[in-house]
């Protein structure tokens, strides 16, 4: 048993230590303690020194801040998503871009941006909430079809369902887009998931469907830590598992939707972090759910300073770099899984 | 506690529990027997909540289960689920402490003492709090039990539903686990209702049973009464034997294997080719184990055995332990203390007297050892002080016909009444109260069966059997009994 203080200590120091290096490397290195200034400065409304370049201002502010705060949040979303969806289905390779939740949202997001959707009132919050819709409707569907296959619902067989409406979903994509006529590449560039050239009004595209998302889930950790031991069991426990796994399927569908939404798909962040998570500090929701979602923030900053340094100035989709950690992790956790049943 | 009125319930529509009414009182522990597929399972899950009725009422502390909300139903019923793998590596105190989700209402209610102490009397109760920091995962499937055992209880339920708890686990396991929820039943007033596969555990730990059959009940009533031959034939279609426990007031069942498998192929006997004679023992072999009743050293009681032993030992003989003498005397010669019947007689073994008696269909082999030299009138005797002297009559009836129990008994009796009258007719007298002796104060008897052939259901002498028995004991003992006296009478002679 490791004391709470250092779980959250540890994640905590390591998300600030991501955000300040990501901040500081680029094509112009900004020094850290001008990123604090910087950053001190804006927050208290006060002027910045003189001593700071004002061209470390515009860069840090303008630049790097939004793109870090946006990976941040896209990787927080996905990974305690991921957390949530592993609890739920009591299956660890369970994760919005292999249950097809992510392509899901992906079609609702590339329908509004291609068709120039945009609904009254919500206005910029069409394309989250078009895809939050569409997400929710792949996962119920994903999930409905696979406990027609197989009752008992097991690992194989939700991952088989999730990989087939990817693939189908995937084409409807497609289709739009030749339907669109529209320049492939960016289309491409931006469905291997990207934060980069987003700004600040991703940001705030997001953060209200995150903090919604995450405290829905953070509501219903220890329904989690019961239905992790299967429905029934759960209900034996005392849970209202109709109710309670609706919830955690609709804030789960947010938190993937709205993340898709601003920075595409972007796999397998929540299926690494809750296992790294669970590996290092144990599997209880209650403190795996947040933990998954500094670490994942922090992971996925990170990922993005590799995704946009390693073969600089070309910028790398940073789904590629995730998925490249990912999908072994993935078959590594497949087959001990099947090792043990 | 526990109120089922006319349910019925199923899946998808199908009725599989069908107008089923019993009620279970606080502290009962309830038994629910019955075939793969007669609604065991289903009715456990309509009790639990999972599953909706179909028609009729379920009541817990008199108050219909639709009418609670899940957690207030889980603060009076808790499930002991069957083992399922798990898929995270939760502590054995954190797996134990979800059990306690129905007591936290809120959603900002925080862990307390009350909790806690709740957590660790359970973990303790149920021996695991040892290991309350490793991970579930690591444990064997009676240490999972027990901690999901653990868990169901720190619910604090009323009543607690148990879907074939003993599902593999060990014979160890099974008693601890049952052992523990019948205490918790008897001394904390926990109402227990189990699903048991097992017709003997139940029988051994149930108050009262409900044996369902294709979603009906069957019987409702005592282990003595549910668990009858007739019944548990008829419903498990299987052949069983009812007997009692040999230590315990509870029925116990015997399964009869078909008989092909069995049986011996042909007819076989025991004659006295089986029998052989030494001056240090008579022995009879029998092929096959016969059924005995018998008042030997070692193998006494009922039972089937294959050798059997009439040791001679000395006249001092005297050991602290001649049970264990016995055993070791058998092994050193090659019986196998299991598979024997072994008595002892200080008498000169030349003097026995067998002989074979043919009945119509069946056919008997009696063998005597016998001395009348302390002989009693068992009307007028005492209890013995100091050192018994070993037996001075035994009497060995081997019968080729199957007897039932009550036979064996009538043998006993018919072959002890022919003994009395030989020692009547010889005037052999109790040498303290002069009346004449009925037998000595150490007498061993025997009766076995090979138990196929003519089946013969009693032995007292209005019968072909008992006359045989009588008769044949009578003429072979009075030989013995003879021999023994002539050679006295020689040796005084001199």
């Amino acid at each position: 048993m490791k004391s709470n203080a250092i779980k959250y200590g540890i994640s905590c120091a390591l998300l600030i230590g991501a955000m300040l290096f990501a901040i500081s490397i680029g094509s112009v290195s900004v020094p850290i303690l001008d990123i604090v200034k910087v950053i001190g400065s804006e927050a208290f409304r006060l002027p910045v020194g003189d001593d700071v370049d004002p061209m470390y201002v515009s860069i840090v502010y303008e630049i790097r801040l939004p793109r870090v705060l946006l990976a941040g949040l896209v990787g927080a979303s996905l990974a305690i998503a991921g957390a949530a969806f592993q609890g739920l289905l009591r299956n660890p390779l369970a994760e919005p871009y292999i249950l097809g939740v992510s392509s899901g949202a992906s079609v609702g997001a590339v329908a509004t941006l291609f068709f120039g959707i945009s609904l009254p009132v919500i206005g910029m919050y069409t394309l989250p909430f078009l895809s939050i819709i569409t997400a929710l409707t792949t996962i119920l569907i994903v999930l409905y079809f696979a406990r027609k296959i197989d009752r008992t619902m097991r690992v194989e067989t939700i991952i088989l369902t999730g990989i087939i409406f990817s693939a189908f979903l995937g084409s409807i994509i497609s289709l739009i887009i030749a339907l669109t006529g529209d320049e492939l590449q960016q289309i491409i560039g931006w469905m291997l998931g990207s934060v980069s050239m987003r700004g600040f009004r991703y940001v705030g595209i997001i953060l209200p469907f995150f903090i919604l998302g995450s405290f829905i889930l953070l509501m219903n950790a220890k329904e989690l830590n019961a239905m992790s031991l299967g429905e029934e069991r759960a209900q034996h426990l005392g849970v209202d598992v109709g109710k309670r796994k609706l919830l955690i399927l609709i804030a789960g569908s947010i938190l993937t939707g709205a993340a898709v939404a601003v920075s595409g798909t972007i796999g397998f962040v929540g299926l690494v972090i809750p296992h790294l998570t669970r590996k290092l500090w144990g599997p209880d929701h209650v403190h795996l759910l947040p933990l998954s979602m500094i670490t994942g923030a922090g992971f996925l900053i990170l990922t993005d300073l590799l995704s946009r340094t390693i073969i600089s100035p070309q910028v790398l989709p940073v789904g590629v770099i995730t998925a490249l950690v990912g999908a072994p992790v993935f078959a590594i956790i497949l087959i001990k899984q099947r090792r043990r049943s | 506690m526990l109120l089922i009125k006319n349910a019925s319930g199923g899946y998808d529509g199908e009725e599989i529990v069908k107008n089923i009414s019993f009620s279970v009182n606080e502290g009962e522990f309830f038994g629910i027997l019955g075939p793969n597929g007669s609604g065991k399972t289903t009715l456990i899950n309509m009790i639990s909540g999972l599953l909706d009725l179909q028609q009729g009422k379920i009541e817990v502390a008199g108050r219909n289960i639709a009418d609670y909300s899940k957690k207030e139903l889980a603060r009076k019923i808790a499930v002991l689920p069957q083992l399922t793998p798990q898929v995270f590596p939760y502590t054995v105190k954190e797996m134990v402490s979800l059990g306690r989700y129905a007591h936290h209402s809120g959603l900002f209610r925080s862990w307390t003492k009350e909790d806690e102490e709740i957590v660790q009397r359970v973990m303790r109760q149920t021996n695991i709090l040892e290991f309350a920091d490793t991970s579930v995962m690591e444990h064997s499937g009676g240490e999972q039990q027990r901690i999901f055992l653990a868990q169901a209880l720190v619910q604090q339920p009323k009543v607690l539903l148990l879907d074939e708890p003993t599902n593999h686990l060990d014979l160890a396991y099974q008693k601890e686990l049952l052992d523990l929820l019948r205490k918790s039943a008897k001394e904390k007033g926990l109402t227990v209702v189990a699903i048991l596969h097992d017709l003997n555990l139940a029988s051994l730990y149930c108050d009262r049973l409900l044996l369902m059959d294709e979603g009906e009940a069957k019987a409702l009533e005592n282990p003595d009464e549910v668990l009858s031959e007739e019944l548990i034939n008829s419903v498990f279609d299987t052949e069983v034997i009812k007997q009692a426990h040999s230590k315990i007031a509870k029925p116990q069942l015997h399964l009869m294997p078909s008989k092909k498998t069995w049986q011996a192929k042909k007819l076989w006997s025991i004659d006295e080719t089986n029998l052989s004679f030494s001056t240090e023992q008579i022995v009879l072999h029998s092929d096959l184990p016969v059924k005995t009743i018998s008042s030997g050293i070692v193998g006494a009681g009922i039972g089937w055995y294959k050798y059997f032993v009439n040791r001679h030992v000395d006249e001092n003989y005297y050991c602290n332990d001649h049970r264990k003498e016995m055993r070791t005397y058998l092994k050193g010669r090659g019986f196998p203390p299991a598979q024997t019947v072994g008595m002892m007689t200080a008498i000169v073994l030349e003097d026995y007297s067998y002989g074979i008696y043919e009945g119509n269909g069946f056919s008997i082999l009696v063998v005597v050892t016998a001395s009348v030299g302390n002989a009693v009138d068992s009307s007028r005797a005492k209890p013995l002080v100091g050192p018994v002297a070993p037996g001075t009559i035994n009497t060995w009836v081997f019968v080729n016909g199957s007897l039932t129990e009550e036979a064996f008994i009538q043998a006993t009796i018919t072959a002890t009444e022919a003994k009395a009258q030989v020692l009547r007719d010889l005037a052999i007298q109790d040498r303290k109260t002069g009346t004449v002796a009925t037998g000595t104060p150490t007498d061993s008897i025997l009766i076995a069966a090979t138990q196929q052939g003519k089946e013969l259901d009693y032995a007292g002498t209005a019968t072909e059997l008992g006359a045989l028995i009588g008769n044949a004991v009578y003429q072979e003992m009075k030989q013995a009994i003879s021999k023994t006296l002539n050679r006295k009478k020689a040796a005084e002679q001199g």
